[in-house]
């Protein structure tokens, strides 16, 4: 549970102080803070409501995994584990989604200059990369499978293929979101429109997944 | 700030124009919290329905034949989490929480209107899966709202085979529907507030409402997780949590896992949720409060930061539940110490409300006395939850009716004497109708006295040593006579109460068909939501214009002001001098 706590704490520790710093020690009542107060433009953050959106769902994502985290650092502690080899190929597949992330930024770039074919491109290749990653991981299964080691077979399995499961998952769900931003591509002819701000949101969401990832591949690894 | 308000940006305001847009697939967040609160009090009927059964089946053992030890124990599992978690959480949250928030911060609608949506329809979905359980082979899960493996998932245990799996996925679905709510709550507070509302000019209702989101977004991840791995541990037959065990005489193919494990997580959740629950009704009952003493509430700006830091706490306390369980003693030091820590920020609190009350010019609706019945119930729970807190008094105490008194007064009876406040609040603004004043008292009366007939004598019958989640007691030495006739007395009184909710039903149906035409602002209150152009307020909450806010929301009683309250969205007047020099506020 420390890993979880950790998590928790980092996060109140760096909301909690950028609120004190800013906003939670006016006196609303007094005269001087009214004046200041009246000219206040409503939003607390510069920025989109989808974006403060994408920020609060990557927080509870961040949690679900570091209970994970936690599960497996006090489940391993128990006599019946038993460690698993993880097959090689994760190094390929880790790889792929790297690529798949730089790709993201580079089509979020090219969306920011307003180079719509760049983008068509560019998310393209994303959703190539992308979808490789998964298949790899596919494959990964059924390498251990082929070797006789199945998800009940023992606690340490059943992790790995819980949280790669998962991680998947989540994967897949943007590449519902990237699908859709393919089809705004679309719909918005030779501007971008819409598809601006969802490759904006898209590419932040990728870059957190593989972040998730190098940090179970690295716990997976090591144990 | 270059950034435009969103809530000026009207264009993804969408138009609804049929019935069915407009009252069943509405994206309009008044709607939508009315559908959250009828499913929550729906659901929450049936769990009190279920809480009768127990209770004559504990006041008068082997009279009912219809209920046997297994259904006893799917009662008390089903009636915990009903009211915990598809109740409580989704009445305040999704019933209160889509209501209030535009309205008090000023916006037009939630951020996102359309997952908005989802979320409630998402929601009925999990109520619909848990209450499925009772037409499966086996019937809902009877292990107890807490749901500890190794029992939960083995022959033996009611429910063993289906129920606990729809549970668990009720869970999960549920757990979907409150994040798609959550992250609308938290964003249209943080992005969505009209002009002039910073933060410290919310009122405490927003900030409690606020904080339980938050709570809920990063704790119920845990519940998630919980469940994703004891779901696998019953369908696939892995071993996260559960050990090697021999069942019925059989050794089951389980090795090594760790039940202990389990009540990590699920404590890592159920203590927040606990909050979860009582951080919206500590922000109501502060506004309720104010408002019907006519008076600013006292030390605002620490109510705020005792409700930031309780939100932090409650995520280091959770182990309070498992002394029994066993663990390093160093542990059960580290948290006897957090428990207590985090009841200094209540107990502020509560100064704070009584301080509220004083030399204010109270009067006593109902709405007040449901405020004021809290701040009993409260302190009573907040007492007895200090004697748990500490390791040595709790391990005799721990699974008695001591522990069911508690959490009983603490976040059964509290909460729910708020949510009755609030709907009586607020039903003027929600319906444009007023409430029928003395059936109002009487349910008042009858809820708080016969609640109390309920759960003092409970802290009794623990401190005798009557176990909790017992069928029957049987003849033992320890329990005299007078428990059983306190059990007794205990169905009695909790029969009442149950029946007394009928009196709130009635009211609020034959009110909101035939009652009086409210005033548009009955109480005379400050905060935006009485001051809308239409009541109820129409699609988009405000006409043409925005509301813009000029001061905090506890303007009350202001020397030389015209009225005995000053509305958030009224300029300065300069002839008034505000501030401190005329001493009302703190
Ligand atoms: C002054 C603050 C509080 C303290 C020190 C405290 C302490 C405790 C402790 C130590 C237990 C475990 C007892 C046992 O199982 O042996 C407990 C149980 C419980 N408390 Fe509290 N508590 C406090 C406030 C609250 C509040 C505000 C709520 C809800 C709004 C709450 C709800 C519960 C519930 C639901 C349980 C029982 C869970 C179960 O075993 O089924 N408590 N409390
Ligand atoms: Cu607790």
């Amino acid at each position: 549970m420390s890993t979880t706590v950790l998590f928790v704490l980092v996060l109140a520790g760096v909301v909690g102080w950028w609120l004190f710093a800013r906003q939670l020690t006016g006196r609303p009542w007094e005269l001087a803070q009214r004046k200041l107060d009246d000219s206040h433009e409503g939003a607390t953050l510069a920025v989109s409501p989808a974006r403060t959106g994408l920020w609060v769902l990557l927080a509870v994502i961040s949690s679900f995994f570091a209970l994970f985290m936690s599960a497996y650092g006090m489940r391993m502690m128990l006599d019946d584990w038993r460690p698993l080899a993880e097959p090689s190929l994760l190094w390929g597949n880790t790889l792929i989604l790297v690529l798949s992330s730089i790709a993201f930024q580079w089509t979020r770039v090219a969306a920011r200059r307003g180079d719509r074919p760049a983008v068509q491109t560019g998310l393209i290749v994303t959703g190539f990369f992308t979808f490789a990653f998964l298949a790899g991981q596919v494959l990964a299964w059924r390498q251990l499978s082929a070797s006789g080691q199945y998800l009940h077979s023992n606690v340490a399995n059943a992790f790995f293929f819980l949280l790669t499961g998962l991680h998947g998952l989540h994967l897949l769900g943007g590449l519902a979101a990237w699908a859709r931003t393919m089809l705004r591509l679309m719909q918005a002819g030779t501007a971008l429109g819409q598809a601006r701000q969802s490759v904006e949101l898209c590419a932040t969401y990728w870059h957190y997944l593989l972040l998730v990832w190098l940090v179970l591949f690295g716990m997976l690894l090591a144990t | 700030m270059a950034y435009v308000a969103i809530a000026d940006r009207d264009t993804h305001l969408h138009d609804p124009q049929t019935f069915v847009t407009k009252y069943i697939w509405s994206q309009d967040h008044k709607v939508i919290a009315i559908q959250y609160s009828l499913i929550a009090i729906g659901v929450g009927l049936v769990a009190l329905v279920l809480s009768g059964m127990m209770r004559l089946q504990l006041g008068f053992p082997d009279t009912f034949s219809f209920i046997t030890p297994n259904n006893y124990l799917q009662f008390i599992t089903m009636h915990g989490m009903i009211m915990v978690i598809y109740l409580l959480t989704a009445l305040f949250l999704g019933g209160f929480g889509n209501y209030l928030i535009p309205l008090m911060v000023g916006a037009r609608d939630m951020v996102f209107p359309y997952m908005n949506m989802l979320s409630v329809w998402v929601y009925l979905l999990a109520v619909l899966v848990l209450l499925a359980s009772y037409f499966v082979p086996g019937g809902p899960t009877g292990a107890g709202w807490t749901l500890y493996p190794p029992q939960a998932i083995l022959p033996g245990t009611a429910g063993a085979s289906w129920g606990i799996i729809l549970m668990l996925v009720s869970l999960a679905i549920f757990i979907v529907a409150f994040t798609m709510g959550g992250l609308n709550y938290v964003c249209t507070v943080l992005q969505a507030r009209c002009r002039g509302m910073t933060l410290m000019r919310m009122p405490l209702s927003i900030w409690g409402i606020f904080m339980a989101t938050i709570l809920g977004l990063l704790a119920f991840p845990a519940l998630l997780v919980s469940a994703i791995m004891m779901i696998l541990d019953s369908l696939i037959g892995t071993s996260f949590f559960m050990p090697a065990i021999v069942s019925m005489g059989e050794q089951l193919a389980y090795e090594g896992g760790s039940p202990i494990l389990f009540q990590h997580l699920f404590w890592f959740f159920g203590h927040p949720e606990v909050y979860i629950v009582a951080l919206p009704a500590f922000g109501i009952v502060s506004d309720l409060l104010s408002v019907h003493a006519r008076k600013n509430i006292f030390g605002y700006r620490m109510m705020v930061w005792a409700i930031l830091a309780i939100g932090g706490l409650s995520f280091v306390v959770w182990a309070h539940h498992m002394y029994v369980s066993g663990m390093n003693p160093y542990f059960g030091f580290f948290f006897a110490t957090t428990t207590l820590i985090i009841a200094v920020p209540t107990a502020i609190k509560v100064y704070n409300w009584v301080l509220t009350l004083w030399h204010g010019d109270i009067h006593l609706r109902v709405p007040m006395l449901f405020a004021i019945g809290f701040i009993f119930t409260f302190i009573h729970g907040g007492l007895t939850g200090l004697f748990l807190g500490n390791v040595t008094v709790d391990l005799p105490l721990s699974d008695t009716y001591f522990v069911v008194g508690h959490f009983h007064m603490v976040m059964g009876v509290s909460p729910i004497l708020v949510v009755f406040g609030a709907i009586y609040h607020w039903f003027p603004k929600i319906t444009g109708k007023m409430y029928n004043e003395t059936l109002g008292k009487w349910h008042f009366w009858l809820t708080f006295l016969g609640t109390y007939s309920i759960y003092l004598p409970m802290h009794y019958l623990g401190i005798l040593g009557v176990p909790r989640r017992y069928f029957a007691l049987g003849e033992t030495e320890f329990i005299p006579d007078s428990a059983h006739i306190a059990n007794e007395s205990i169905t009695i009184s909790a029969l009442i109460v149950a029946v007394v909710q009928i009196l709130f039903i009635i009211n609020m149906v034959w009110s909101t068909w035939r009652g009086q035409k409210a005033d548009p602002n009955p109480w005379g209150a400050t905060t935006l939501e009485w001051q809308t152009p239409d009541t109820p307020p129409k699609h988009g909450n405000w006409g043409p214009k925005l509301p813009e806010v000029y001061r905090w929301a506890y303007d009350f009683s202001v020397p030389g002001a015209a009225r005995d309250f000053i509305p958030q969205n009224e300029p300065l007047d300069p002839k008034i001098a505000p501030g401190r020099d005329h001493g009302v506020h703190a």
